[in-house]
C-alpha cells in the first residue's frame, strides 16, 4: 500500500475518534444546538456553543458512528440540506455573538438521495461557500478524518484550514476516481496517490495551512495527544484572528480562496 | 459528483452534430450545414437549418443544448459582446495523465479555450456583465480557467457596479485538476458574496444540464434564478443516486418543473423569450427602490 492508500484507509477507519469525542477532548462546557428551524435536525452534522480557554466560541461539525447502528444514525457522516442549513445558522449565530467558529471535518461527503435533492443539496451547501465568506467572525476548520467534495468543503471555508497528520481531501472518492480514469474502482489506492490528497501535499500546495500530528500509537488510542495539540494551536491561533481588523480579516479570508487556480494567459 | 456521464442527448457544436459522437468523429471535419438531426427529446428527425436561432425541435418543442458562441448570439444586443479573458486556457496542476491532450481536443471540438465564455455586453439595451458556460467543452466541468474567468467576470462587475447573468452547463468540479477545482467553488461564491454586499444584481440562467460543484456553488445563489424548459439542475448525478438508494429514479427528477415545485427556481422561462425577460429584470434592478 503506498502512503496515501494509507492515509485513506486511517482517515475511514471505524474507530477513528468523532467530532463529539474531540470536542469534549478540547472544550468545555459544551452545550449542543439541534435543528436548522426549516425542515429537521439533521444527525449528520452537531454544532453548539462551548468554552475554549474560558471564552464561548461557537463549534460545528460532521458526526460519524463507531457502529453500524450509530452510523445509521449519524448517516454515516454524510450531512443532508438540513445539516448544512443547520451549520449556517449556527455560524451566524456565532456571528451576532461574536463567538469565533471552530468546524470538524469528516466526511466522505454530502448525501445523495431523493430528499437530499428535494430539499436543494447544492443550495444548501453553496449557500455555506456564500455566508462564511462573509462571516463577521473567525472561523478555523480542521479535516479530522475524511474530506469528500462541496460536502466538506461547506464547512472548510474559513480563515485557517488544518488537517490532522492522517486526514484526507478530495475533489471526490479515489474509488469514483479510478472508475472515472481506468475503468476500475479497484485502482482506488493509485488514484489516492495521483490525487494528491494527503496533508504534507495539501500544505504543499495551500490548501491547508497546518498538519496536526497523531501519536505514533493511533489517534483513537491516544486522543489527548492531539487534543492538546490542537487546543494549544487554537488558543493561540483565535488570539491572532480576534485581533485583526475585521475588514483585514475577511480581505485575508477572500485572498485565502481567490489565490486558488492554475492557467495561463 | 456527476462527472463526464456520457448521455443521450444530441450536442450541438460547429464540428460535428452526431449524437453521442465516438473520439474519431470528433476528428472528422465539420458536418455541413442543413442536415437532419434527431432530437432527444421525441427522437423524430428533424431539420437543422429549420432551428436557427434557437434549436428548439419543431415537432416537441425541446431544447437542444447550446455552445457559449450560439448563447452569445442569441441573448446579447448585436455587436455589443466584447470578450474579457478570452486567452485564458488550462495547464495540468496535479499533472493528470495525457491532460494536454484531452484539452486540445475539446478546444477543437468547442472552438472555445475553456468552458466558459465571458465579457460584458448590451441585454436589450442594458450593460451587462456575462458568463456564458459551454457544454461542448468538457462537460461545461469547473477547473481553475473556469473559476478564474467566472471569479474574474464577478470582480469585474463589482468594481464597475454592474449586474451580472450567468448561464450555466456543467456536470460539476473538474477532477482531472484535483482538490484546486473543489476551491473554484468556494472562489466564485466568495466573489458573488462580495458583489451582492455592494448591492448589484445577480441573475442565474440554469441550462440544461447544470450538476456537482457548480449547482452546490453560482448556479443556486443568485438573486434570480431561471431555468430553460426540462433543464436538468442537481447536486448529485442520477446514476449516483440510483447507485445510492438501490431504486430507479421517478420521471422528471431534478428538472426544472421539478425544481420550480420544490422552490429552487424562480421561472422556467422559453429559450425564444429569455432575452426579453433577462432585459425586463436587468432594467427592474436598475431602479433604486424607496423613491416614492
Ligand atoms: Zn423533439
Amino acid at each position: 500500500m503506498n502512503k496515501a492508500a494509507e492515509v485513506l484507509a486511517a482517515s475511514r477507519k471505524i474507530t477513528r475518534p468523532t467530532t463529539l469525542e474531540f470536542i469534549d477532548a478540547i472544550f468545555d462546557d459544551f452545550i449542543e444546538l439541534h435543528g436548522d428551524r426549516h425542515f429537521a435536525d439533521d444527525a449528520a452534522i452537531v454544532g453548539g456553543i462551548a468554552t475554549l480557554d474560558g471564552k464561548a466560541v461557537t463549534v460545528v461539525g460532521v458526526q460519524k458512528g463507531h457502529t453500524t447502528q450509530e452510523n445509521i444514525h449519524r448517516n454515516f457522516g454524510s450531512p443532508n440540506p438540513e445539516g448544512y442549513r443547520k451549520q449556517m445558522r449556527l455560524m451566524k449565530q456565532a456571528e451576532k455573538f461574536h463567538r469565533p467558529v471552530i468546524t470538524f471535518i469528516n466526511t466522505s461527503g454530502a448525501y445523495c438521495g431523493i430528499g437530499a435533492e428535494e430539499r436543494g443539496q447544492g443550495e444548501a451547501i453553496a449557500r455555506c461557500l456564500f455566508e462564511t465568506a462573509g462571516l463577521k467572525t473567525p472561523v478555523i476548520s480542521i479535516f479530522i478524518g475524511e474530506g469528500g467534495s462541496g460536502g466538506a468543503l461547506a464547512l472548510a471555508c474559513g480563515d485557517k484550514v488544518w488537517m490532522l497528520q492522517n486526514g484526507m481531501y478530495a475533489v471526490l472518492s479515489p474509488e469514483g476516481f479510478a472508475s472515472i480514469l481506468w475503468r476500475s474502482p479497484a485502482r482506488a489506492a493509485e488514484a489516492a496517490e495521483l490525487m494528491k490528497i494527503t496533508a504534507p501535499d495539501l500544505l504543499a500546495n495551500g490548501v491547508i495551512e497546518k498538519i496536526i500530528p497523531e501519536a505514533k500509537e493511533g489517534l483513537e488510542h491516544n486522543l489527548d495527544y492531539t487534543a492538546s495539540i490542537l487546543k494549544e494551536e487554537l488558543v493561540k491561533e483565535l488570539h491572532t484572528l480576534c485581533q485583526m481588523d475585521m475588514e483585514e480579516l475577511l480581505q485575508k479570508r477572500y485572498e485565502r480562496f481567490r489565490k486558488f487556480g492554475e492557467f495561463a494567459e | 459528483m456527476n462527472l463526464f456521464k456520457k448521455k443521450n442527448y444530441i450536442i450541438l457544436d460547429r464540428r460535428s452534430e452526431a449524437p453521442r459522437p465516438t473520439p474519431e468523429e470528433h476528428e472528422a471535419p465539420a458536418v455541413p450545414d442543413g442536415m437532419w438531426v434527431k432530437c432527444s427529446h421525441c427522437k423524430k428527425l428533424v431539420y437543422k437549418k429549420e432551428m436557427e436561432p434557437y434549436y428548439i425541435c419543431p415537432k416537441c418543442g425541446g431544447h437542444f443544448r447550446l455552445g457559449a458562441m450560439e448563447r452569445i448570439a442569441i441573448t446579447c444586443d448585436e455587436n455589443t459582446f466584447s470578450e474579457l479573458d478570452g486567452t485564458m486556457h488550462a495547464k495540468n496542476p496535479m499533472g493528470y495523465p495525457n491532460y494536454e491532450k484531452i484539452i486540445a481536443k475539446a478546444q477543437q471540438k468547442s472552438g472555445i479555450q475553456d468552458g466558459v465564455v465571458t465579457g460584458t455586453c448590451q441585454i436589450g439595451g442594458q450593460d451587462t456583465v456575462l458568463a456564458v458556460m459551454d457544454g461542448n467543452f468538457m462537460m461545461g466541468s469547473m477547473g481553475s480557467v473556469v473559476g478564474e474567468k467566472i471569479t474574474r467576470a464577478i470582480e469585474y462587475a463589482t468594481a464597475h457596479q454592474m449586474p451580472i447573468v450567468i448561464f450555466t452547463v456543467s456536470g460539476g468540479a473538474r477532477m482531472q485538476e484535483g482538490i484546486i477545482s473543489l476551491m473554484q467553488m468556494a472562489k466564485t461564491s466568495a466573489g458573488l458574496n462580495r458583489h451582492a454586499e455592494a448591492g448589484l444584481f445577480y441573475l442565474s440562467v440554469i441550462t440544461d444540464p447544470t450538476t456537482g460543484g457548480v449547482s452546490a456553488s453560482f448556479a443556486s445563489l443568485g438573486d434570480v434564478i431561471l431555468a430553460e424548459p426540462g433543464a436538468l439542475m442537481g447536486f448529485a448525478g442520477q446514476r449516483v443516486i440510483e447507485g445510492t438508494i438501490n431504486e430507479k429514479l421517478p420521471p422528471g427528477f431534478q428538472r426544472a418543473e421539478f425544481q420550480l415545485e420544490h422552490g429552487f427556481v424562480d421561472a422556467i422561462v422559453p429559450r425564444t423569450q429569455l432575452k426579453d425577460t433577462i432585459a425586463r429584470l436587468l432594467a427592474l434592478h436598475t431602479q433604486k427602490g424607496g423613491g416614492f
